[in-house]
């Protein structure tokens, strides 16, 4: 047993882990400002910003000293280049968060009005991708992320949902239209969370079945369809 | 050229205690195919059966069926046939140390009677550029010896020698175990050129090593062919548990 590089991959995990909480809990502040129309609580997710990138960098090194110093292989590399794409997608779930508060700052300027739009409760359903993709990266189960990857098509048609009736609610209630269309760019901010989510499970079915599953591509890797000698 | 080999169902044995078992499969002509496994699981074992030289090991025998190309080699030809087209370098380089470096590439020609100095030349010159080590002793070969050269440059001429009497098959048994990097990058991209020629099987316990130059990899434990695929999916995605605990170090 490699002592020195499994320490190494549980050091990546917890960090990993801890890069997912951090992403996590700034989409839900900042929904929760949303809600409740509240500036503190966007602050503290554009100050949480700097965490998250910081955070990203030091999972990146991480991961590139492991690559360099311990050659990898097979379950631990696809591990280790999972982690770096799940990284990269926490930081720009980061970044969503951040886009999210800054137009909950836009809107919290404007007076309130009704706007025919559920954004928590697309909120919870991006917010429920990215945890149990997270889940499923921390229990190693692909299963658990395939069920991640059926949920995106949800979330994609409250998207389109929203589009619709905001664009309806600007034509026909002109003086709602700042605020329907920041609506409507967090509406856009919590699908591209989605998207990450879904970008976590593929990584995640990659790494514990080395599969491949991105842009619905069928499953049958470059390596499995070339020509291999009979062994009897 | 190189030919394939097809080996079926074969078995090897020191004395009473049995080192190899069933060991069926299939190496790709104009290949490489890199045998990996931790210590005493037989890979050297394998390979040496490939050209008869297990047996040269008092009490050692082997049966099944191995074949290199048209030959049959445990059946109706000598050791000396097989051997005659299957070069092998070792571990360690074992040039012959009072020899020039000329006469060792020519040593296994001159030993089969070949005496045409001419074609003589020919073969040593094609055969030493073949091993990457011509311009480095063009000037010195006929006066220097085969000892006084770099390890890494007597394991290229290890190889210059195995070349020279034409064989179709290579056996490299940890051919850079011995070598520092720069030495073992020579080796490792010759084998890469040298396939075009010859079909090669190398032994290696370093297994950057067998992604880098092979194709196919073999992986073996207590004697048994667990697994055999191309290099890409043994070393990214195994099939075998016991081949991913290998080669992620968890054990072995």
């Amino acid at each position: 047993m490699r002592t020195r590089f499994q320490q190494g991959l549980d050091e990546l995990r917890a960090r990993l882990l801890r890069m997912g909480g951090l992403a996590e809990q700034a989409v839900d502040r900042a929904c929760q400002a949303y809600k409740e129309r509240d500036l503190k609580r966007c602050h503290l997710v554009l100050e949480g910003e700097s965490l998250i990138n910081a955070t990203e960098r030091e999972i990146d090194e991480l991961a590139f000293d492991l690559l360099a110093m311990q050659q990898p292989m097979a379950v631990d590399l696809r591990f280790i280049l999972a982690v770096t794409k799940i990284n990269s997608d926490l930081e720009r779930v980061g970044d969503q968060a951040v886009n999210i508060a800054e137009r909950v700052m836009d809107m919290v300027e404007l007076p309130p009005v009704d706007l025919p739009i559920d954004i928590p409760r697309m909120a919870a359903a991006s917010s429920a991708m990215v945890r149990r993709a997270l889940e499923s990266f921390i229990e190693g189960k692909a299963e658990l992320a395939q069920a991640v990857l059926e949920m995106d098509n949800v979330v994609d048609r409250m998207r389109d949902e929203a589009f619709i009736t905001l664009v309806k609610c600007m034509n026909e209630e002109p003086d709602k239209t700042r605020q329907a269309l920041d609506a409507l760019l967090i509406a856009r901010n919590l699908e591209r969370v989605a998207d990450h989510a879904t970008n976590i499970a593929e990584d995640v079915i990659f790494w514990v079945r080395g599969a491949d599953v991105r842009h619905n591509v069928p499953q049958e890797s470059a390596v499995a369809a070339q020509e291999v000698p009979e062994t009897r | 050229m190189g030919v394939g080999i097809q080996v079926e169902k074969l078995n090897a044995w020191f004395g009473k205690t049995q080192a190899l078992y069933d060991i069926s499969i299939n190496v790709m002509a104009n290949h490489a195919t890199a045998v990996i496994g931790p210590s005493g699981c037989g890979k050297s074992t394998f390979v040496r059966c490939l050209n008869r030289m297990h047996e040269v090991i008092p009490e050692a025998r082997a049966a099944g069926r191995v074949r290199i190309g048209e030959i049959d080699v445990y059946n109706g030809t000598s050791a000396v046939q097989v051997r005659r087209r299957i070069g092998m370098v070792f571990q360690k380089p074992n040039p012959f140390p009072t020899m020039s470096i000329y006469d060792n590439v020519a040593a296994g020609l001159k030993l089969n009677g070949f005496r045409n100095r001419k074609q003589l030349d020919e073969i040593v010159h094609r055969s030493l550029t073949y091993a990457a080590l011509f311009d480095e002793v063009k000037d010195t070969m006929h006066k220097k010896s085969g000892a006084s050269l770099s390890g890494g440059q007597q394991q290229r001429l290890c190889i210059a020698r195995a070349l020279a009497v034409e064989p179709e098959v290579l056996l490299m048994d940890e051919p850079c175990s011995a070598l520092d990097p720069i030495s073992t990058g020579k080796i490792e991209e010759l084998i890469f050129q040298l396939k075009e020629k010859f079909t090669i099987v190398i032994v290696t316990h370093n297994m950057q090593q067998a992604s880098r130059v092979a194709e196919f990899t073999g992986f073996f434990l207590l004697g048994k062919l667990i697994e055999f695929d191309k290099t890409e999916k043994i070393f990214t995605t195994p099939s075998d548990k016991r081949t991913e605990d290998y080669i992620t170090g968890r054990f072995g």
